[in-house]
């Protein structure tokens, strides 16, 4: 760093990180997971490092703390200028262990990404807050409990008195996640690192837990880095945003001009890649459109512009009649059950030939356990199911074995779902043989490489193993096992979740046209509503096990009756800067599905507002409650 | 808790019930322990031996035996040795203090060995202390107990003569068998808290922990170790029942008054009332020491309490 450099960044910079770089491993196999990385933060302002799986942003924020440490990573070059009140910035890669304790979790504190782990399991919630108070700001046992709870209340958290003796197992993830705030700003730092801090969340929590941070940090003029991955959410909370690239910074601006006018081809793909609710307005159809796609330090575009009309409304391929599944849980010293999940609850729907029907909702929604029952996974408790015409209660074994044929899973994890054991192609292979579709060897390697090809892999990847492929790779080759058996439904739960959004995009388009040469019929499980606009013809609103409202795509997203829906639309961060910035205050948890025996939950009724657009009748306190 | 420990306590009974017939019965195919008693005698009669039989109560059928015996324990009265007359529970009074001593001396040595040895093998992984104690708990490993309890006995008592040679007589008394029994259990501990460590130190509380300032020391003994206990302890409860029906080698090496000589000398002399009770002493503490146990998951995790 020169002089001039390190005088401007007296003047301004709270921290100033120049020239970063991070290495793992040693010798040949060391591993550069950041390079060169520079940027300043600002005191009171929010930076977004913005970037894609291994693009450096992680490790970046870890460096930071010099918590690479711990991870096997190295600090190869560069600094970490860091302004304590008053005193002579000090470089943190220099810095003694003593020194950086002292800077930890006091100047600068990290929120982390999974709010489930991220607490200790055996200490009460008090005790892990007080912690930091009594170590760093010398309080006693009393003061730093009185404080704890004084954070608790900060962070909207109710009954602060006796959450402070509560386990983090008691508490839902969205309330952990707000401890973990409290915990992070207990000692008022400077600067707050925030590591992806709301994807594991329920859009609705997410957008509780933005809106502290931001409340917060205007309160207390905390600078904040924010690390994620999710545009919309740089757009609602960033001032200023650096994009990482495969441990590269490629480019920083102020949040509009990264939108308004992205420089680095990488940028512009990313973005382009984003899922925007509303980019459909005014379309009755779902759409594919090209996907920009990184080649060679360039972004081309990939596929072009496509209605999906595929779908045949004349004799639907599945109905599901007021199906209920309920699981016991909860039993006393005898067995006897004393609480139920109520995890479905009389939902009725029809999924017609080359449809694409979307399942939304949150944690608890009961949209997943759909699935797994049509899979045969899980035994409905009541209700009826009917594929093509015939009910599977009445099905005999060859025809629910045939059923499992005809109806396909995708699964949410692309890296679990695979047997690490096996060959790509013997994966792809095994229904085919478990179905007894083809004999013969020779015509069922053909067939595995065909249905390779048509995923966009290649058919040598057949006699590779999963750990050598990408995560993209991984759900392209989940998607072609799930072919292999000829299916009529394929059932997606979360299967793009887990992707980067340039990866989702282009797996989203895969599926589309998928659908469009085979006909293909998806129930599309998600909580994603942007990913929905872009894929289902219909959408199906799931809340606590009931549908509460079902329409078409352009009915539901441009005309939503339902409160939840509302509010399920309002939660979504929009990657638009331009947008004020969260007008809609979302309150409250996601009540739970667990009753106590006896006390059935009551079946809403269902009104037709439109030709084929469905909405529950809201009590009056429910909608003010929602 | 107060359902859970009712549930485990009438299970015990099961266990206890189903052990104290096993041994009951075995025992009576190791041959008749009238022959033992008249010893070398030449001149004994059938009508002798069949009057000895008779004053052991050993004529009546299996059943009646094994449920007198039964009525017994429940009135704490758990017959006489056919050696001498001496009253069992007077016997397993004197061997019981002396095997459970040797047992938690054994124990405690090696958690005070296994655990920070384990903790600075984790932390250090791959690395030379990593390697160094891996190595050494595979040495340990290998050692038979009664091949290391004589090496220790030439060593300490033989050459250097500074530790008695055997009995139980003042704290000093009890450094080689406890040593012994120490070995062995720390070379397996000391992998277990590794492993355990190394699982508890990839979750993300800990390094919330370290982004908090917190000093290595409290990050690893506080954080860490507690959520990596309930396999250790698991382990050492089911150690603990394993030494105290086990520990009879070592017993015999050091010539040990504990349960483990009273049992091999009861079933040398066919002493079936000596052995009914040992074992069902010490089947009454495996089982009390796995509530414990149980007991102890809750104390330690809280997920396991509030269930």
């Amino acid at each position: 760093m020169s002089h001039t450099a390190s005088r401007q960044f007296q003047d301004q910079a709270l921290l100033s990180v120049r020239s970063l770089s991070v290495e793992f491993g040693r010798g040949d196999g060391a591993f550069k997971a950041v390079k060169d990385v520079s940027f300043d933060v600002l005191p009171g302002r929010t930076l977004a490092v913005v970037g894609e799986s291994g693009s450096g942003k992680s490790v970046t924020s870890l460096a930071i703390m010099r918590l690479t440490d711990y991870t096997g990573g190295r600090i190869t070059g560069g600094q970490v200028m860091f302004r304590p009140d008053g005193g002579e910035p000090i470089d943190l890669v220099k810095a003694s262990d003593t020194r950086l304790r002292e800077i930890r979790g006091n100047d600068i504190a990290m929120i982390f990404q999974e709010p489930m782990t991220s607490l200790n399991p055996v200490f009460t919630i008090g005790n892990q807050i007080a912690e930091t108070l009594v170590l760093h700001q010398g309080l006693n046992g009393r003061e730093a409990r009185e404080r704890a709870r004084d954070l608790l209340q900060k962070v909207r958290l109710p009954d602060a008195d006796r959450l402070l003796d509560r386990y983090p197992h008691q508490l839902s993830g969205g309330m952990r996640q707000r401890v973990m705030i409290a915990m992070a700003l207990a000692c008022n730092p400077k600067v707050l690192i925030a590591d992806e801090p709301t994807t594991a969340l329920d859009v609705t929590i997410q957008a509780q837990i933005l809106n502290i941070i931001r409340d917060l940090q205007a309160e207390m003029g905390t600078a904040v880095i924010f690390i994620t991955h999710d545009m919309g959410v740089v757009a609602e909370m960033a001032d200023d945003v650096v994009v990482m690239w495969k441990g590269e910074k490629v480019e920083q601006a102020p949040v509009r001009d990264i939108f308004a006018a992205p420089q680095h081809p990488y940028t512009r793909a990313l973005l382009s890649a984003v899922p925007r609710l509303g980019s459909l307005t005014g379309q009755p159809l779902p759409k594919r459109t090209p996907v920009m796609v990184m080649d060679g330090g360039v972004a081309k575009p990939v596929g072009g512009t496509h209605e999906q009309n595929t779908a045949d409304y004349s004799k639907p391929l599945l109905q599901v009649e007021k199906l209920t599944t309920r699981f016991d849980v909860g039993k006393t010293f005898f067995g006897r059950v004393t609480h139920r999940v109520h995890a479905v609850e009389e939902v009725s729907f029809d999924i017609y030939p080359g449809e694409t029907l979307a399942l939304v909702g949150e944690s608890g929604s009961g949209k997943s356990t759909i699935g797994r029952t049509l899979q045969q996974l899980v035994e409905p408790t009541g209700g009826t199911v009917r594929f093509d015409g015939r009910d599977m209660a009445a099905m005999s074994h060859a025809e629910r074995r045939r059923l499992r044929q005809e109806i396909q899973y995708i699964f949410q994890d692309p890296f679990a779902s695979l047997d690490p054991r096996h060959t790509v192609g013997y994966s792809i292979a095994e229904p085919i043989i478990v179905h007894g579709l083809i004999k013969d060897s020779k015509a069922r390697e053909r067939r595995v490489h065909e249905l390779l090809e048509q995923v966009g892999l290649q058919p040598q990847h057949a006699r590779r193993y999963p750990h050598e492929f990408s995560g993209g790779q991984r759900q392209r080759i989940c998607i072609a096992r799930a072919l292999a058996s000829n299916p009529k439904l394929v059932i997606a739960d979360e299967s793009v979740s887990a992707l980067d959004v340039s990866i989702q995009a282009q797996i989203v388009n895969l599926l589309m046209e998928l659908q469009e040469r085979r006909r293909l019929s998806y129930l599309f499980i998600t909580h994603d509503m942007a990913v929905v606009e872009k894929i289902s013809h219909r959408v199906a609103v799931m809340y606590l096990g009931q549908i509460v409202e079902l329409g078409s795509r352009q009915a539901i997203f441009e005309n939503p009756q339902h409160s939840y829906t509302r509010k399920l639309l309002a939660a979504v961060p929009i990657a638009d800067p331009q947008r004020e910035r969260a007008k809609v205050r979302i309150e409250g948890e996601i009540p739970s599905p667990v009753r106590p025996v006896g006390q059935e939950p009551a079946i809403h009724r269902m009104r037709e507002v439109a030709p084929g657009h469905w909405v529950a009748i809201e009590a009056d306190s429910l909608r003010g409650a929602a | 808790m107060a359902g859970f420990i009712l549930k485990r306590l009438l299970q015990a009974i099961f266990v206890v019930l189903a052990v104290t017939l096993i041994v009951s019965f075995a025992i009576r195919l190791s041959g008749d322990p009238a022959v033992m008693l008249v010893g070398g005698a030449g001149s004994v009669t059938e009508q002798d031996l069949r009057n000895i039989r008779q004053a052991l109560g050993l004529e009546r059928p299996f059943f009646v035996q094994y449920l007198s015996f039964l009525q017994g324990i429940l009135t704490g009265d758990f017959g006489r040795s056919f050696m001498g007359g001496t009253p069992v529970s007077l016997l397993i009074s004197r061997a019981l203090p002396a095997t459970l001593l040797l047992a938690f001396a054994s124990l405690l040595t090696s958690i005070l060995l296994s655990v920070p040895l384990g903790i600075y093998a984790a932390v250090n992984r791959g690395r030379w202390p990593d390697q160094t104690i891996r190595i050494l708990s595979l040495v340990g490993l290998s050692f038979p107990n009664f091949w290391l309890a004589i090496m220790l006995v030439l060593l300490f008592s033989i050459v250097l003569g500074i530790l008695p040679p055997s009995g139980m007589e003042g704290p000093e008394s009890f450094v080689m068998p406890a040593l012994t029994m120490a070995v062995i259990l720390t070379a397996t501990n000391v992998r277990l808290v590794r492993t355990s460590m190394l699982e508890t130190l990839s979750q993300q509380y800990i390094m919330v922990a370290r982004s908090k300032g917190l000093r290595d020391r409290v990050v690893l003994y506080k954080h860490a170790l507690r959520n990596s206990a309930i396999p250790l302890v698991t382990y050492i409860g089911l150690q603990f029942g394993g030494l105290v029906g086990g520990i009879v080698i070592v017993e015999r090496v050091f010539n040990w008054p504990g349960m483990g000589t009273l049992a091999f000398d009861a079933i040398s002399n066919r002493d079936y009332p000596v052995l009914q009770g040992t074992i069902t002493v010490l089947a009454l503490f495996i089982v009390l020491i796995n509530l414990l146990v149980d007991i102890a998951y809750g104390l330690i995790d809280p997920r396991i309490r509030t269930e």
